[in-house]
C-alpha cells in the first residue's frame, strides 16, 4: 500500500509554500512514499516507557542582562531584501482582496 | 618542499618566525586553486584580493612584534554556510545567490581574530542536507583522489580543497556525517566537536539540535590546532555549552594509547559494507590492539534504528528551520508582479530557488510533524533518540572509545545515487548515531580499499566533552599507519 499519494504530496507543498510542477509531484511522490517506508521502522523499537528527547544535552533558558547594545544598522538589514522602499522592506500584498 | 604541501602548524611556525611571510603562503595556495580549481570545484568564490591584503595585516603585526596564535598567517577555507563579511554566503542554494551577510559567524570572526587568512568559501550539498555535494545548485565538487568520483557530502568542497592542496585547513558542519564522511572519503582528518562546543551563530541552520561545526586537515594536530582555535562558550548560541575546551592539542601531540579500552560497535558491519572498508578497519583494530589497547566487542541495538530516527527528526528541524526563506527580507524573490499575494510569491520562490533534495526534506519534515502523523513519526524519532543516547551511555561504562569504519564504501561514482535519496542516506549508516547523541568523533585515514584504490576512514567515538580522545587515539593511529606507510596516505594520491 502506498503512504503517499500524489494528492498527499500536492498537501504539504502547499503547507511548505512550495509550488511544484505537475511532473514534480509524480516524482516526490514515489520517494517519499519509499522514504517514509523505510522511516516507518522507528515503530518497531519499544519505547512506550521511553521519554522523548529533543536535543542531546540537557537545556535550560539562557538568559542575558537586559542591556542596550549596538545592532544591525538599518541599511545591513537592508542590504540583502529584494524590495526596499523608505527603510522598509518592499512585500507584496499579504490581505486578500476581500479584506 | 613547497608551501602548499606544509601542515598548518608548520607554515604557523615559519610565519611566526618570519622565514616566510603570510603573504607567500597565500599567494602559494591561491596559484593552487588557480591551477587546479577549474577541474576540482572545490571553491564556489575565491578572492584573492582580500586574502592577500588579510596575510598583509598578519606580517605586519609580526613585524610589529606582535604574538600571535599559532595559526596566524595560515590559509583557510569555510564552507559556505558560514557568514561572512565581505564575502557571498550562498549554502550552496539558488535562493541565497548573491547573498552578502551582514555579521560574520562566531567561528568566522574568532578565525579572523586568530589571524587566518580566508582564501573563499567551499562548495556544499544545498543547506548541508546531501553526501555527495551533488545536491549543490553550483555544480559538484570532484574528489581530487579520482575527478569521476565524489567527495562527499555536505562539506564536500572543504574536504577536496584540503585534499588537493588548495588550503590546508578548512572548516564544515556535521549534522548526520557531513565532516567525517567526506575526510574519509578523501583521506583526510575530519572532526565532529561535541555538540554545543563550536558555536551554531552564523552558521545558516539545518537541523539546530544536530549542527556541529568542526575541522579539517590533513593531520590530526592541524585539526586540533583549528579545534582550539574557535571553540569555546559562546553567549550568542544559546545551546554553546559553559565549560573549558577539551585539551585538544595536547592529545593530539599525545599519540599512546596504551591501557585504553576500545570497543568495536558490533551493529556496523557485515550486509552492505564494502569488503575492502572492513579489511582496513580490521587492520587499524589490530593496530590499535599492538599499541597496547584493550579491544573488546560492544554492542548498541538501536544504532541501527538511528538512520530511521535521523531521517524524522533532521528533516523535521529542516521544515521549521528553513521556512525562514520567505522571499521579503533577504535572498531570492520571484513573480513579484504586483498581481500575486505575498503567500503565492513566497510558494513560487521556494519552487525556484531550492534544489530536490531540500524540497523533499521539508515535505518529509512537515509530514512527520503533521497532526495525526506526529507520534509515530517524529515523537517516536525522538525516544529513539533517548534509546541511542542510552546505547552510548552503557557503552561508555565498558570502553573510553568506539570504534568503525566512518562510511560503508569509499567514494561512489557522481550521479550514481543521485536520484535514489535511500541509497544517498545510507553514507552516513555510521556516523548518524553520535550526531543524535551529541557526543564526539573524529574519522583518520586508514589505508586504501583493495578493490578501488581509495581511502577508508577509521571512525573513533568518545563521550561528550571527551573530544582529547578522539585526538589522542587519532594521533596514535595516524602516526603508526604513517610510519608503516611510509608518509601520510594523501601522498598516495595521484597527482591532479
Amino acid at each position: 500500500m502506498s503512504a503517499i499519494t500524489r494528492d498527499e504530496v500536492a498537501h504539504l507543498a502547499r503547507l511548505s509554500r512550495l509550488a511544484l510542477a505537475d511532473d514534480e509531484l509524480d516524482h516526490f511522490a514515489a520517494q517519499l512514499d519509499q522514504i517514509v517506508g523505510a522511516v516507518a521502522r522507528v515503530a518497531e523499537v519499544a519505547a512506550d516507557d521511553i521519554p522523548p528527547s529533543s536535543h542531546a544535552l540537557p537545556l535550560t533558558n539562557v538568559f542575558r542582562p537586559d542591556d542596550v547594545r549596538p545592532g544591525l544598522t538599518p541599511e545591513g538589514a537592508l542590504s540583502g531584501a529584494p524590495a526596499v522602499e523608505d527603510d522598509r522592506f518592499r512585500v507584496p500584498r499579504i490581505l486578500g482582496e476581500e479584506e | 618542499m613547497s608551501l602548499i604541501r606544509k601542515t598548518a602548524a608548520e607554515l604557523g611556525a615559519l610565519v611566526a618566525s618570519r622565514e616566510v611571510t603570510a603573504v607567500e603562503v597565500a599567494q602559494a595556495h591561491l596559484d593552487r586553486i588557480a591551477e587546479v580549481d577549474g577541474r576540482v570545484n572545490a571553491f564556489l568564490h575565491v578572492d584573492a584580493e582580500s586574502a592577500l591584503a588579510q596575510a598583509r595585516a598578519v606580517d605586519e603585526r609580526i613585524a610589529a612584534g606582535e604574538t600571535l596564535g599559532p595559526l596566524a598567517g595560515v590559509p583557510i577555507a569555510h564552507k559556505d554556510v558560514f557568514t561572512t563579511t565581505g564575502m557571498p554566503t550562498t549554502a550552496g542554494s539558488k535562493i541565497l545567490e548573491g547573498w552578502q551577510p551582514p555579521y560574520d559567524a562566531t567561528v568566522t570572526r574568532r578565525l579572523r581574530e586568530a589571524g587566518l587568512v580566508i582564501l573563499g568559501k567551499t562548495n556544499l550539498d544545498e543547506f548541508a542536507m546531501g553526501s555527495s555535494t551533488e545536491n549543490s545548485a553550483y555544480g559538484p565538487t570532484h574528489n581530487p583522489w579520482d575527478l569521476s568520483r565524489i567527495p562527499g557530502g555536505s562539506s564536500g568542497g572543504s574536504s577536496a580543497a584540503v585534499s588537493a592542496y588548495e588550503a590546508p585547513l578548512s572548516t564544515g558542519t556535521d549534522t548526520g556525517g557531513s565532516i567525517r564522511q567526506p575526510a574519509a572519503v578523501t583521506g583526510i582528518v575530519g572532526m565532529k566537536p561535541t555538540y554545543g562546543g563550536s558555536s551554531r551563530y552564523g552558521l545558516i541552520a539545518f537541523a539546530s539540535s544536530l549542527d556541529t561545526p568542526g575541522p579539517f586537515a590533513r593531520n590530526v594536530l592541524d585539526a586540533a590546532l583549528l579545534h582550539e582555535a574557535f571553540s569555546g562558550h559562546d553567549p550568542l548560541d544559546s545551546t554553546s555549552i559553559d565549560a573549558p575546551v577539551p585539551q585538544v592539542v595536547e592529545a593530539a601531540l599525545h599519540a599512546d594509547v596504551a591501557g585504553m579500552r576500545v570497543g568495536v560497535v558490533k551493529e556496523f558491519g557485515g550486509e552492505g559494507y564494502q569488503p575492502g572498508v572492513l579489511a582496513r578497519f580490521n587492520e587499524a583494530v589490530e593496530l590499535l590492539e599492538s599499541l597496547g589497547a584493550k579491544v573488546v566487542e560492544v554492542s548498541c541495538p538501536t544504532f541501527t534504528y538511528a538512520l530511521p530516527a535521523y531521517y524524522l527528526i533532521a528533516p523535521s528541524e529542516c521544515s521549521s528551520n528553513l521556512a525562514r526563506f520567505d522571499a521579503m527580507r533577504y535572498g531570492l524573490r520571484v513573480g513579484d508582479d504586483g498581481t500575486r499575494s505575498a503567500e503565492e510569491v513566497m510558494a513560487l520562490t521556494r519552487a525556484a530557488g531550492f534544489g530536490p533534495e531540500v524540497k523533499r526534506r521539508i515535505m518529509l519534515g512537515t509530514y512527520a510533524l503533521s497532526s495525526g502523523y506526529y507520534d509515530a513519526y517524529y515523537g517516536q524519532a525522538q525516544k529513539v533518540r533517548t534509546l541511542i543516547m542510552r546505547d552510548f551511555e552503557a557503552a561508555f561504562q565498558q570502553v573510553d572509545v568506539l570504534v568503525s569504519p566512518t562510511t560503508p564504501t569509499t567514494a561512489f561514482p557522481i550521479g550514481e545515487r543521485a536520484d535514489d535519496p535511500m541509497a544517498m542516506y545510507l553514507a552516513d549508516l555510521c556516523t548518524i548515531p553520535t550526531n543524535l547523541a551529541g557526543n564526539a568523533a573524529i574519522s583518520v585515514p586508514c589505508g586504501l580499499a583493495d578493490e578501488d584504490g581509495l581511502p577508508v576512514g577509521l571512525q573513533v567515538m568518545a563521550p561528550v566533552l571527551a573530544d582529547d580522545r578522539c585526538y589522542r587515539v587519532g594521533a596514535a593511529v595516524e602516526k603508526a599507519f604513517e610510519s608503516r606507510w611510509g608518509g601520510p596516505l594523501l601522498s598516495r594520491a595521484p597527482a591532479l
